[in-house]
């Protein structure tokens, strides 16, 4: 078989052969893969939130989304308040830095687990474990809840203090959006009782 | 075979055609991530290779970059879909070089120069030496790097981390590494 010639007609039509298959092919994979991408995504932040709380008895709300802020409310068993998991995100050294942070009712940070980052290998990516003794158990109301450097309590991952500051500051804004919430809550039921 | 092992040692991608820095350079930071690119890039190579050399008569050749492109962009996203819902580990450490696979030239190289001038068969051996030549060196590369930046080696610790030059793990280590990588191979092939 010869080769095709160069005309118009012939490129125009192998083009868009082409680029059909191509759709048809990219179409019919992402119809077979999404429901699965988005299983392993709901198991990882179902696993995430476990994690976070310290719990494997626990009840989750429904998400209520605040100024791009995901918060879930945990209850036990018996309904009772244990606190409340929050998805927050800072720009990080290499990209959106995703965590998902747990406090407790008084705002103690009882866990964290990093679910998405775009840090350095080696460096930035160690945040996941780094923190771990570092910040739980801590209040971000209550210390200084910077990296040594800028004159707070936590030590910076060694030579990524861009993500450490990125990852702090993700968990104090999830703080502040947790106690504005909170005392929005508290006002109100005063007001009632007023 | 012959052109097996030309893909490996003769033509070695990254050691002999310096091609494809880019993800070399970028993903090698440790043995695993680059074995695991090097196999992400072997396979989109050989099923492109072959796609390339069935469809390489039907393709005018004023508009065969086009052709090869849209091939090649639509078998690395099926690719990343597929990692991404069967192999969320490897999509944590690797998802954001995937799509770069596209605009590797090692796959736009050996489109160009091998499967559009032989037949299928030698296609696919053609994508496989390639792949191992390109995988092994990402490997090299990678296990290098970790084990002078941390100390370990796929991830077990061999004298600490302590000991690490954490240079190796950043880019100019990269360079370094590759370098003398580079070295080591002509030395011993030449």
């Amino acid at each position: 078989m010869k080769k095709l010639e160069s005309s118009l007609t012939n490129m125009l039509a192998v083009l868009t052969v082409i680029a059909v298959v191509a759709g048809s092919v990219l179409a019919y994979v992402n119809s077979v893969t999404a429901p699965q991408i988005e299983k392993i995504k709901a198991d990882n932040l179902a696993a995430g939130i476990k994690a976070v709380m310290g719990s494997d008895q626990i009840q989750v709300a429904e998400p209520q989304e605040v100024d791009g802020f995901k918060a879930y409310a945990i209850t036990d068993a018996s309904a009772q308040s244990l606190g409340t998991a929050i998805e927050t995100t800072e720009n990080g050294f290499g990209g959106p830095l995703k965590v998902l942070v747990g406090f407790d009712t008084e705002g103690t940070i009882l866990g964290y687990t990093v679910l998405e980052h775009a840090e350095t290998p080696g460096l930035g990516a160690k945040a996941e474990e780094w923190f771990q003794d570092k910040i739980v158990g801590k209040n971000p109301g209550r210390c200084n809840f910077t990296v040594s450097k800028d004159g707070g309590e936590i030590d910076a991952i060694t030579a990524s203090t861009i993500t450490s500051r990125a990852f702090l500051l993700a968990i104090q804004r999830a703080y502040d959006k947790l106690k504005e919430s909170q005392d929005g809550q508290t006002g109100a039921t005063q007001q009632v009782q007023n | 075979m012959k052109v097996l092992l030309n893909g490996i040692i003769k033509e070695n991608p990254t050691f002999v055609l310096l091609l494809g820095m880019c993800p070399t350079l970028g993903t090698t930071s440790s043995a695993i991530n680059g074995m695991s690119m090097g196999l992400a890039t072997m396979a989109v190579l050989i099923v492109s290779n072959l796609i390339i050399s069935l469809i390489k008569k039907l393709v005018p050749d004023m508009v065969r970059i086009p052709s090869y492109i849209v091939v090649i962009a639509s078998l690395v996203t099926v690719l990343q879909m597929l990692i991404k819902a069967y192999a969320p580990d490897v999509d944590k450490s690797l998802g954001l070089f995937i799509p770069l696979i596209v605009v590797n030239c090692i796959i736009l190289g050996r489109a160009e120069a091998f499967a559009a001038k032989n037949n299928p068969l030698a296609s696919i051996f053609d994508g496989i030496g390639i792949g191992i030549g390109f995988t092994i060196a990402l490997t090299c590369l990678g296990a290098a790097r970790e084990l002078l930046g941390t100390g370990a080696i796929f991830g077990h610790t061999l004298w600490g981390e302590s000991y690490g030059m954490l240079m190796f793990v950043l880019a100019p280590g990269a360079f370094l590494a590759l370098g003398y990588l580079i070295v080591v191979f002509n030395k011993i092939f030449r």
